[in-house]
Order: structure tokens, then C-alpha cells, then sequence
């Protein structure tokens, strides 16, 4: 590979997204794993710069003495702090900034962004559209970067970003379903939205991805990232699935900037007709 | 001694224990949490000089995995 074309390889794998410049358009969650050293080893598998992480209460008792920040080089992953599991505004405004407490004492360049999930009910995990929104609007009032967690609704996706949230991520279908990317219409329309006057504007498919196939997907669709935990954690060999994810994401937005070919109802033969020896039946 | 609730469990502690206290007490890595007290985000730099009220609320968090 020349130095012109590891160049633009580069640029064309990184993720603008709330002032920073992440050196992968993966997002990887860093829950579900088996022990905290296969998770750290699918981190450095997938490629990723920037990991989820979620805030939860101290345990008073039968503390291992591990703690997940033991297993993450904090000079190479950004932390992305969630608010998982939250069902109200209030809670997720709360939840968001305590993990704000934990960064900024770190230092660690995350520090004032949220993955902001305000969910609806438990069986499905969908997001409370109107929860979401209030949300939103109150932390980026407050100073937040906000990549905000929705369903595939356009409408909604339109009015998170008027809100001022610095990502919108759509669903391609529940959480941790693994049922990859169930309207891939409600996407495109999605990007077209968010993107027509503001080409730039990273639209990142978070949720449902099952295996690398659908990644690409997610990148041939024309997002600018993806963010997934379930289908690296749960997979049989998590290390093996990351390397997978992280190709397929290169595949898939390489594969979107060189543009597939339009589909066609019948056949066309891509060897020349010219010089055939041969002769046909009819 | 006090009693407060200490991540939503009622705790009894010595009068004029301070957040630090409790955290080693408890054997929290003070590096990676957070404190809040009655719903409001203790900074860490008064974690030496706030002591516990009888009745505070008190919450530690840390990050663990998540998606």
C-alpha cells in the first residue's frame, strides 16, 4: 500500500462525532463479556477507539477488587457513559452526570458526552420518545455531547437533532435482538433527513447488529458508524466476531464510497459478445 | 453514630465519618466513582471535609460494563 493510499484509507475510517476525531467508526459496548480479559482482548480485536460504559452503584459486598477501568487503556479508548436503564428524564439526566464525575477526574476525553438511552418498557427496550427528547434538550443545555439512542423514526431522529443532539443513532431493530437492521428504508430516509443540509452529520446505527453482515450493511446504507456489544460478547469466539466487525466496517463504508451498482431485473453477461466461437440453439 | 442510607442500605457509622472514611471503610477505589449526597454530586476535593448526617442519602457509583 502506497503512502497516498494509507492516507486516504484513514480518513475514510475515522469518525467525526461531537468535536472529536475517533480513529474508528465502531463504537463497541463493554458489557455481557465472559471475563474482563476477553473483553479487553475484543476491544483491541475490534479496532475500536471508543467504548460504552455504564454507571451503576458501588458494591458494598463481595467486591473481587476488579474494576473494569483496570482493563481499559484510558489513553487509547475514549469512554462513551450511558444511561442504561433508565426509564425517566430525570434519572438519565442524573446518571449522565455522574459518569461526567468519573471522566473528568480521569481525564479521560469522554468525559462530556453521553450515550443518552431513556427506554420506554422493559420487554422491548425501546426508547420513550418523549422521556428522550426532554432529556436531551436538558443536557445539552447543560454542556453535554449528546449521541442519542432512538428508534427508526425519522420524525424523531429530526427532532433529536434540532435538539441539539451531537449524534442521532437509530436502532436496526431491539436491543441485543441480534436481528440486524429490520427497516433499512426508515434508515435511508433517516440520512437523507439529518444529512440533506448538513452532509457531515454523523448518523451512527446503535443496536440489533447480529454479525458482521449486518455491520456492512449499516455502512452501505450510508451511516457513519455503528455501535454494538451483544453481537461481539455473546458470540462464540468474541475475539474472532470483533476482528469480523471491524472488517466488515471497513467493507461497508469502502463499499458505500465506491457505490454499488444499481440492481437490474436480468442478467448481463460480463465477458464480450464479440469473438464468441460458439453459437446458440436458437 | 449516625444513620444514613448508604446505596439505598441503611448504614450506622462513628459521628463526623467523612466520605473518605466510608470509601476505605468500604474498600471503594475512590479513583474511579462518584459521589452523591442527597441527589447533588459531591466534587471530590470535599471528600476529606464532608461528614455524614444522620439521614443523608448517599450513592457511589463506578462504571462497569455496559452497552
Amino acid at each position: 500500500m502506497n503512502a497516498h493510499r494509507a492516507q486516504a484509507t484513514d480518513q475514510v475510517h475515522q469518525l467525526s462525532v461531537g468535536g472529536k476525531l475517533l480513529a474508528s467508526r465502531v463504537i463497541v459496548g463493554t458489557g455481557k463479556y465472559d471475563t474482563l480479559e476477553q473483553m479487553r482482548a475484543s476491544l483491541d480485536a475490534s479496532g475500536s477507539s471508543c467504548v460504552t460504559v455504564a454507571v451503576r452503584r458501588e458494591k458494598l459486598y463481595d467486591r473481587d477488587g476488579k474494576n473494569l477501568l483496570d482493563y481499559i487503556d484510558l489513553d487509547r479508548f475514549t469512554l462513551l457513559p450511558n444511561t442504561a436503564g433508565c426509564y425517566n428524564a430525570k434519572d438519565a439526566v442524573r446518571v449522565a452526570r455522574m459518569g461526567r464525575e468519573i471522566l473528568r477526574a480521569l481525564g479521560n476525553p469522554g468525559a462530556d458526552w453521553v450515550k443518552l438511552e431513556v427506554l420506554g418498557d422493559t420487554k422491548t427496550l425501546l426508547p420513550d420518545p418523549l422521556a428522550t427528547l426532554e432529556a436531551c434538550e436538558k443536557l445539552v443545555q447543560d454542556g453535554f455531547k449528546v449521541l442519542c439512542y432512538t428508534s427508526d423514526c425519522p420524525i424523531m431522529a429530526v427532532r433529536l437533532k434540532s435538539a441539539g443532539a451531537a449524534s442521532v443513532m437509530p436502532a436496526g431493530s431491539p436491543i441485543g435482538s441480534g436481528q440486524g437492521i429490520l427497516n433499512p428504508n426508515n434508515l435511508k430516509i433517516i440520512l437523507e433527513y439529518l444529512k440533506s443540509d448538513d452532509p457531515n452529520y454523523p448518523v451512527i446505527i446503535d443496536a440489533g447488529v447480529g454479525t458482521a453482515s449486518d455491520v456492512a450493511q449499516v455502512f452501505e446504507l450510508g451511516a457513519d458508524g455503528v455501535l454494538l456489544n451483544t453481537a461481539i460478547a455473546h458470540a462464540r469466539d468474541p475475539v474472532l466476531m470483533a476482528s469480523a466487525v471491524c472488517h466488515a466496517a471497513i467493507a461497508g463504508r469502502e463499499a458505500y464510497l465506491a457505490g454499488r451498482i444499481p440492481k437490474r431485473l436480468y442478467a448481463m453477461a460480463s465477458s464480450p459478445e464479440e469473438g464468441l466461437i460458439t453459437s446458440r440453439p436458437w | 453514630m449516625v444513620e444514613f442510607e448508604f446505596n439505598g442500605t441503611p448504614q450506622k457509622a462513628q459521628a463526623a465519618t467523612t466520605i473518605r472514611g466510608l470509601l476505605e471503610s468500604s474498600r471503594i477505589e475512590s479513583r474511579f466513582c462518584a459521589v452523591e449526597v442527597n441527589e447533588q454530586i459531591l466534587p471530590k476535593d470535599q471528600y476529606d471535609s464532608y461528614r455524614v448526617q444522620a439521614g443523608d442519602r448517599i450513592e457511589v457509583v463506578t462504571l462497569v460494563g455496559g452497552g
